[in-house]
């Protein structure tokens, strides 16, 4: 397989911004989770290796050290809740319990039906507005369950 | 609402402030052509930026127009030269330079732009956490207009001075908040610092000079070169002027970003500001500066907030994030917390850090569980000992054992209560579940 030709016109821009053309390998790894499933694969392990000039090796290396790359293909939905202290003071682990009962998912895992992978996180940065998750790349904050509830029951 | 003058966050409260027409209309940009107009050396720019006494809002409280000086001087060195703001916002608790990031974009941007001119910069780089994708996309727009008004780029509002301006996204690891982590990180590869020496700005990004500083650092300086360093210093204490955003979260009434001037009193801070602790409980500790400054006593809640006096009762100032317990958390559950968070963090370099963190947070656990000894106290002091300080390559490691040793110089009794209870005697108490499927400790 080949990366699709729409991101590799983006690559060949995005390495315009930096000195040396490796630096843009974590945001075009980005790129490639957000377009191809939520996840890197093996293959396109591959292919940004042999776009950068690396072998598979350096992009595994990578891809493995950064929380926010996934190595196994998720649900339709990432619901990410933050369990650092900020949000456990504010009573993140009932939130965290309230998004796998409206899920049906496990902590770590995906639902039966695979609409919806839920995983622990650390501090997002919204401590001021603690409990919080992020669903799909979009942060809610000031959690209940009650809001919980609302935002995860009417997804499709 | 704010019985302190304020200047940070005024442009941030109004409608569309993240737009380039209502930045421009209310001040942004006119330091940075003043600058480009009148044409001062650089090195007067960066005087006034040591004179105003600035220090770094990034957590170590560096003079930041010291740290500009350290740019090796440009007619004996042609090399490129770079800039990294940091912008990995990763410590916990701390939630302040997002605000900034997402409500005032151009005010940070003439802040690059000025530090590009007072250290010849060629480029700089800021570096955003992955998971900021509001502020990162405000950000880019932000750039994408100044760049169409003429203000980024070659030739800057036809004055013959140039300087890029790129973003760049990081991908959630706490470690890339380190400066030469985040190095590393932008040059694409995982985050493991560098040992120092070489200096960033001897040997930064690519090799070459680089210096990084923090968002709100950066952020302060169009103020001290519209106002001069003398009105800078009207903010704040002598040694540490200016005011800064202090993001408190934890059991207070009003969580919330608030601008104050260093050196208010935590109190004021407390019960001004975030309505007091919430539920009309009693305050049981506090972190002054984020999750690697060490807890404090409900007792020390009159200390003023600055790097001097927070130092003066054992902690340190860091980013100035406090994070407040109430009288029902429990300090055992919320040191397990961290410990965990270093544990997961650390970029395993260095033994003491990478079997350290380990160590800790399963000792935490399991006094947290009930199935804790006293012998367990003793390996947790004479463990953190072994971690700091300046052991390893990076601080992380003293990240994780100074919050340590501060639990058990105050609290040693509570942890105490829960060795000889077999439990903890406060389980519940802050309305949280059990953490039944904790993640497992790895390797
Ligand atoms: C483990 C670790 C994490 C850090 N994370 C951040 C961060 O997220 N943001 C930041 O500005 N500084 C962070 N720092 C501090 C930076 O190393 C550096 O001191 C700072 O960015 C310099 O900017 P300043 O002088 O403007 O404060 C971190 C340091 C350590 C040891
Ligand atoms: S102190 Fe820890 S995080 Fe820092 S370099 Fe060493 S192992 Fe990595
Ligand atoms: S602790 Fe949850 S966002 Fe910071």
């Amino acid at each position: 397989m080949a990366l699709p030709e729409t991101l590799v016109a983006e690559f060949d821009r995005m390495v315009q911004k930096y000195p040396e053309r490796r630096s843009a390998l974590i945001p075009a790894i980005h790129r490639c989770q957000e377009e191809l499933g939520g996840w890197v694969s093996p293959e396109t392990m591959e292919d940004l290796a042999a776009y950068f000039g690396l072998e598979p090796v350096d992009v595994y290396g990578v891809v493995t050290f950064y929380p926010m790359f996934r190595t196994k293909p998720p649900g339709k939905h990432v619901v990410s809740v933050c369990h650092n202290i900020s949000c456990d003071l504010r009573g993140a682990e009932g939130i965290l319990a309230k998004v796998c009962e409206v899920t049906g998912a496990k902590v770590g895992g995906t639902s039966a039906d695979g609409k919806f992978t839920v995983e622990r996180v650390e501090c997002q940065g919204a401590c001021a507005n603690a409990p919080m998750f992020d669903l799909d790349g979009v942060y809610h904050e000031d959690l209940d369950d009650a809001k919980v509830a609302k935002i995860l029951g009417g997804l499709q | 609402m704010s019985p302190h003058p304020t200047y940070l966050l005024d442009r941030a409260r109004l409608a569309d402030s993240h737009t380039l027409k209502v930045a421009r209309e209310n001040g942004a940009y006119a330091a940075f052509e003043k600058i480009l107009n009148d044409k001062p050396d650089p090195k007067e720019v960066t005087e006034v930026v040591k004179t105003s006494g600035l220090r770094g809002r990034g957590g170590a409280g560096f003079p930041t127009g010291l740290k500009w000086s350290f740019m090796p001087d440009a007619s004996k060195d042609s090399r490129p030269r770079y800039m990294a703001v940091n912008a990995d916002e990763s410590e916990p608790g701390t939630c302040k330079d997002r605000v900034l990031l997402r409500e005032d974009p151009h005010g940070l941007l003439e802040g690059c732009l000025i530090a590009g001119y007072a250290m010849g910069l060629d480029a700089v780089y800021i570096y955003v956490r992955g998971e900021y994708r509001l502020p990162y996309r405000r950000m880019q727009d932000a750039i994408d207009e100044a760049r169409a008004a003429g203000l980024i780029g070659k030739n800057i509002l036809g004055k013959g001075f140039d300087l890029e301006i790129h973003m760049h996204q990081g991908a959630g690891a706490y470690i890339c908040g380190e400066e030469t982590g985040l190095m590393e990180s932008l040059e694409g590869k995982r985050g493991h610092p560098r040992p120092k020496p070489p200096f960033p700005a001897g040997f930064g990004l690519w090799g070459k000079p680089t210096t990084v500083n923090n968002v709100e650092s950066i952020f302060n300086v169009p103020f001290i070169m519209t106002h001069g360093a003398a009105w800078f210093r009207g903010f704040g204490t002598e040694k540490s002027p200016g005011n800064f955003l202090c993001g408190i979260s934890g059991h207070v009434a009003k969580p919330g970003v608030y601008e104050v001037p260093l050196g208010i009193t935590a109190r004021e801070i407390l019960e001004q500001y975030a309505g007091g602790v919430w539920k009309g409980r009693k305050l049981k500790g506090w972190f002054p500066g984020g999750s690697s400054t060490g807890i404090v006593p409900a007792d020390l809640i009159d200390t003023p907030m600055d790097h001097d006096s927070i130092k003066g009762i054992g902690s340190m100032f860091g980013t100035g994030a406090m994070i407040m317990l109430d009288e029902t958390a429990c300090v055992v559950r919320a040191s397990e917390v961290l410990a965990r968070f270093y544990d997961h963090e650390s970029c395993g370099q260095c033994s003491q850090c990478r079997e350290g963190t380990q160590w800790l947070n399963q000792i935490f656990h399991r006094i947290e569980n009930g199935q804790g000894t006293m012998a367990d106290v003793d390996l947790l002091e004479s463990l953190s000992r072994g971690m700091t300080p300046g052991k390893t390559i990076c601080a992380l490691s003293d990240a994780a054992a100074i919050p340590t040793l501060a639990v058990i110089k105050h609290f040693r009794d509570e942890i105490v209560e829960h060795i000889h209870k077999g439990c903890c005697p406060l389980k519940g108490g802050s309305g949280r579940a059990p953490a039944a499927d904790r993640t497992e400790v790895h390797a």
